[in-house]
């Protein structure tokens, strides 16, 4: 099945998402669209997919036009798409997820069945009653052909996400995709997951389907890709064949030379400042994300805590700031236990902290800029003087700060919500290294934010350690880990696989974020670990 | 400084990790529980024998009275209950076991209880009138709490069930009655449920609003509607618009004689049977079904259901509508049931109460449905106490089923996780 976009143009008010994009997907091939975060690639395919009408444009199969009112339009018409963010029923087996939208009910046909046992299979259909068995085998089947071992009766929420984005891909399999989109599928998986996923990718393709395989990182896509269109700022930036040089893509997707590598000297690390020992971290249900961990960050060193998204590095965090209880350990800083402190006691005894979500435990998006950058001191001098806020002193401060960390605004009172990314995380940065600390803890400092921010991030996080700070930085991006620190830690389900020095190669990083058990080193080049996609923003362009 | 020595161990149970408090409440309870057996309900029993009958006086088949000496009973229950806490206490319990425990020692307060509230009577204690009148009472409730499982499962949080149950009440009553016909009471009292049932709906799909504070406001709507018309139609024409027949008790054949579970189980109206039809078909249908799964979906991640072509806002609609059926025929129960005649707000509050069993009971309709019976059995059992002569203010230790109810749950049941998307209004795109 033939494949063509032609003319394709989605907007979102007046941000122009995706301008007259053409596309042509040939059967049997893996065609990648490469393009940074907010390029347009996920609008592009929700278009395809029938989840978003494009406002200009029209969609061909075989020559014919065609029109997707809803994804069931685009599921009949033979196209499956595997979303980034899955859409499974965490509560339901994996046949159920499979199964779902399309069951088979009343009882599988057997031949030479006796008459009554196909009345009552006649009659369990026209009751709706489900037909497990048949949705079982059929798993299973296709489990076997493809090589994907999954088991039919496991509950989605205890798989691993290597294998849920397997049930994915059955699932659009038992609709019969000829065209199989995957968006970001590399996105959360380990390197020997990706290795595990390519193999599928090309058995799919030996079958005939054809694969949309969205990605911004260029490695993967020069080692599975036939085809690569590269899409900037909505637009199509043109074809390159897979044999294409990485510098070559990467200036197509950009649109200007990238420098990733931050100018730093060699670390001085004093004393050590945050201990924490044995530290257990457990969310309500009793599931341990932070498992017995121990590591010491000392001043003026920038300990990287690398590892896939989803091994506990968020819960490491909150745990960190007092902002979840923790089970077992101690964390302390200078030797002052502050195991059971208050978040407030912890900003006051030096410790800072840039969250992982800016939006949402960052900041307040309605506040002003001003405000916002006075959250964690407005109780004291000289923001405040008894129950009284010194606005004067407020504004003072936020037009000094606005002033040294660069943040493009209108006016200190503008809303912080409606500052691109960057301009937002430099405003959380002004106000957690505007205060006395000690330690900085950073969590993934730079996701989501444009290559010029990206730099002024790190140069300031550097220039924190050269003061004396001891800095912790939680990072899913390997080449985030390697620009800034200067010893490597890797997290796996809630443990600390092993530290490294920053010199240590890519693929030994990538076994212990498997979990550091395989003998084997880890998969070849083209694995996750050795992306270099700086990530542009136009936000909220992508879905 | 490397990684660290010791072997990470992998805490294997959530049981480990749950805290001092939750750790000691049960058996602490327990305790307290086994102490009020001997020295509350032992020691103040009446000298003498308490008597239970478990048949009527019709009954074909008579099971003989059984007699326990009050006061003896109830210090071996209190024994028992007290060794069963230690046990909890320090021996490492399974789940089932953990279960039947519980169930014991809530069975051994009620055999203490009865002992003492019947202790040197000379009637003697019919468990099967107990038995058969939490059944019967219960009726609403169990059908409240399987009209909230199906909207919850939906995705839809029902609050509107009291005026469900209070709106199908006064349909049938005013129905029945004028039309003479009970069987058309029945019908026009559900179908008065799902039009309540239709009113959210609109306003919590349709609409989006706040489906907590839509509900109050139903039930607020419903109360104080049906109350202006029992004012201005029902008193002024009683004898026409308010007094409906009652359904008559039908016995099963052959399962009605079966001693204590025949008159308990298979003698009753058809209000029961329906309750038995509804309990198994939204059991089957949500478990086994094409639309219980897909109901399932709708309420646990409509963006999957909506991306493989299931149609989540007009399933939500249809779910919603169909299942106000059921609280309407639950409602009709409270008038062409059981008491004959509408009374204003005479739900009083059984609808809320059905919310909570559906939520002890984990959005499972058996759940949902023993729950119900819980609550359904301290009602009863309060009513049946304060016939008796008992010694101390009945109402005093009737709080006791409640607070047991709670804490059991609290222990027991632990955080109740719903359907994820419910209360979220459904947005495309």
């Amino acid at each position: 099945m033939e494949l063509e976009l032609k003319g394709i143009t989605k907007r979102f008010g007046s941000l122009l998402a995706n301008h007259q994009i053409d596309l042509t997907v040939a059967p049997g091939q893996v065609h990648a669209l490469l393009g940074e975060n907010g390029a347009g690639k996920s609008t592009l395919m929700n278009v395809l997919y029938g989840l978003l009408q494009p406002d200009e444009g029209e969609i061909l199969i075989n020559g014919q036009a065609v029109s997707f009112a809803s994804p069931r339009d685009a599921i009949a018409a033979g196209i499956g798409m595997v979303h980034q963010h899955f859409m499974l029923v965490p509560v339901f087996t994996v046949a159920e997820n499979v199964t779902l939208g399309i069951e088979e009910t009343g009882l599988a046909e057997r031949d030479g069945a006796p008459s009554y046992l196909r009345f009552l299979a006649g009659a369990l259909k026209l009751a709706g009653v489900l037909d497990r068995r048949r949705t079982r085998r059929d798993v299973r089947e296709l489990s076997r052909r493809y090589g994907l071992d999954i088991d039919p009766d496991v509950m989605v929420e205890n798989l691993p996400v290597g294998i849920q984005q397997r049930v994915e891909i059955v699932k659009a399999l038992v609709r019969n995709a000829k065209v199989l989109i995957l968006d970001e599928p590399t996105a959360v998986l380990t390197p020997a997951e990706t290795e595990d996923l390519f193999r599928i990718i090309r058995q799919l393709k030996d079958g005939g389907t054809s694969i949309v395989f969205i990605s911004h990182k260029l490695r993967e896509v020069q080692a599975i890709a036939d085809t690569i269109t590269v899409l900037r700022r909505g637009a199509v930036a043109g074809d390159k064949p897979p044999t294409a040089t990485e510098d070559e893509l990467a200036a197509m997707m950009v649109g200007r030379n990238v420098q990733l590598r931050v100018s730093k000297t060699e670390a001085k690390p004093g004393p050590a400042v945050l201990d924490v020992d044995g530290l257990t971290v457990a969310d309500e249900t009793g599931r341990v994300w932070v498992n017995e961990m121990s590591f010491q960050v000392r001043a003026g060193e920038i300990l990287g805590v690398a590892g896939v998204q989803g091994n506990g590095q968020t819960e490491l965090c909150e745990a960190l700031m007092g902002l979840r209880p923790t089970i077992a350990g101690t964390v302390s800083l200078n030797g002052r236990d502050l195991t059971r402190a208050t978040p407030a006691q912890r900003l006051r005894a030096g410790v800072s902290y840039v969250p992982e979500d800016r939006q949402e435990d960052g900041l307040i998006g309605a506040f002003s800029v001003a405000d916002n950058m006075v959250l964690d001191q407005y109780k004291q001098p000289p923001f405040a003087s008894g129950i009284r806020l010194n606005l004067d002193a407020i504004a003072a401060n936020a037009a000094t700060r606005v002033k040294e960390f660069d943040v493009r605004t209108t006016s200190a009172q503008t809303p912080v919500g409606t500052l691109s990314g960057g301009n937002q995380q430099k405003v959380i940065l002004a106000r957690e290294l505007g205060h006395e600390h000690k330690v900085l803890i950073a969590s993934q400092p730079t996701r989501g934010l444009d290559v010029g921010s990206i730099e002024f991030v790190h140069r300031r996080i550097v220039e924190q350690r050269d003061r004396g700070v001891a800095v912790l930085i939680v990072s899913a991006e390997l080449d985030e880990i390697y620009a800034l620190a200067d010893r490597i830690a890797v997290m796996y389900e809630g443990r600390i696989t092993g530290f490294r020095p920053p010199t240590v190669p890519a693929e030994e990083l990538g076994r212990l974020m498997a979990g550091g058990t395989e003998e084997a080193p880890g998969p070849g080049p083209e694995a996750a670990t050795t992306e270099a996609a700086p990530e542009a923003g136009i936000p909220g362009a992508s879905q | 400084m490397t990684i660290t020595e010791r072997v990470p161990t992998v805490l294997d149970s959530a049981a480990e990790l749950v805290s001092p408090f939750r750790r000691w409440l049960a058996p602490a309870s327990f305790l307290l529980l086994g102490l009020i057996d001997i020295f509350v309900l032992g020691t103040f029993s009446h000298s003498g024998d308490a008597t239970f009958a478990f048949s009527g006086a019709l009954d074909t088949v008579t099971v003989p009275n059984l007699t326990l000496a009050a006061a003896v009973t109830c210090y071996v229950c209190g024994g028992i209950t007290i060794a069963l806490a230690a046990a909890w206490a320090f021996l490492p319990f399974g789940l089932v076991v953990r279960r039947v425990t519980i169930a014991v020692v809530v069975f051994l307060f009620i055999v203490s209880l009865l002992c003492w509230a019947d202790a040197g009577l000379s009637t003697s204690f019919s468990i099967v009138n107990l038995l058969q009148g939490t059944l019967a009472g219960s009726i609403p409730i169990m059908l409240g709490a399987l009209t909230g499982v199906i909207c919850s499962r939906s995705g839809v949080i029902n609050i509107a069930i009291e005026g469900q149950l209070l709106f199908g009440a006064f349909t049938a009553a005013i129905v029945a009655s004028g039309t003479g016909s009970l069987w058309l009471g029945l019908l026009s009292g559900a179908l008065a449920g799902s039009l309540v049932a239709a009113l959210l709906a609109v306003f919590a799909i349709g609409y989006r609003v706040d489906q907590v504070v839509l509900g109050v406001v139903i039930n607020t709507l419903i109360l104080g509607l049906t109350g202006y018309l029992y004012d201005g139609v029902m008193i002024p024409y009683q004898n026409t618009l308010n007094s409906p027949a009652t359904f008559s008790a039908i016995k099963i054949p052959l399962l009605g004689d079966i001693p204590i579970i025949g008159p308990v189980f298979f003698d009753s109206t058809i209000f029961l049977y329906l309750t038995y039809l509804a309990l198994a078909g939204v059991q089957v249908g949500m478990f086994s079904t094409r639309w219980g799964l897909r109901t399932r979906a709708i309420g646990e991640h409509p963006v999957a259901a909506d991306t493989v072509g299931i149609r989540v806002t007009s399933m939500r609609y249809r779910n919603v509508i169909a299942a106000g059926v059921i609280a309407g025929v639950g409602g009709a129960y409270f008038t062409i049931g059981s008491v004959g005649s509408f009374g204003k707000g005479m739900s009083s509050g059984e609808g809320y109460i059905a919310l909570a069993a559906m939520i002890f009971g984990r959005y499972a309709p058996f759940g949902a449905v023993a729950a119900a019976l819980l609550f359904g059995f301290s009602t009863q059992l309060q009513s049946i106490l304060s016939t008796l002569n008992t010694p101390i203010q009945s109402n005093l230790l009737l709080m006791t089923p409640y607070i047991v109810t709670i804490i059991v749950l609290a222990g027991l049941v632990g955080k109740v996780r719903g359907p994820r998307a419910e209360g979220i209004p459904y947005v495309k795109g």
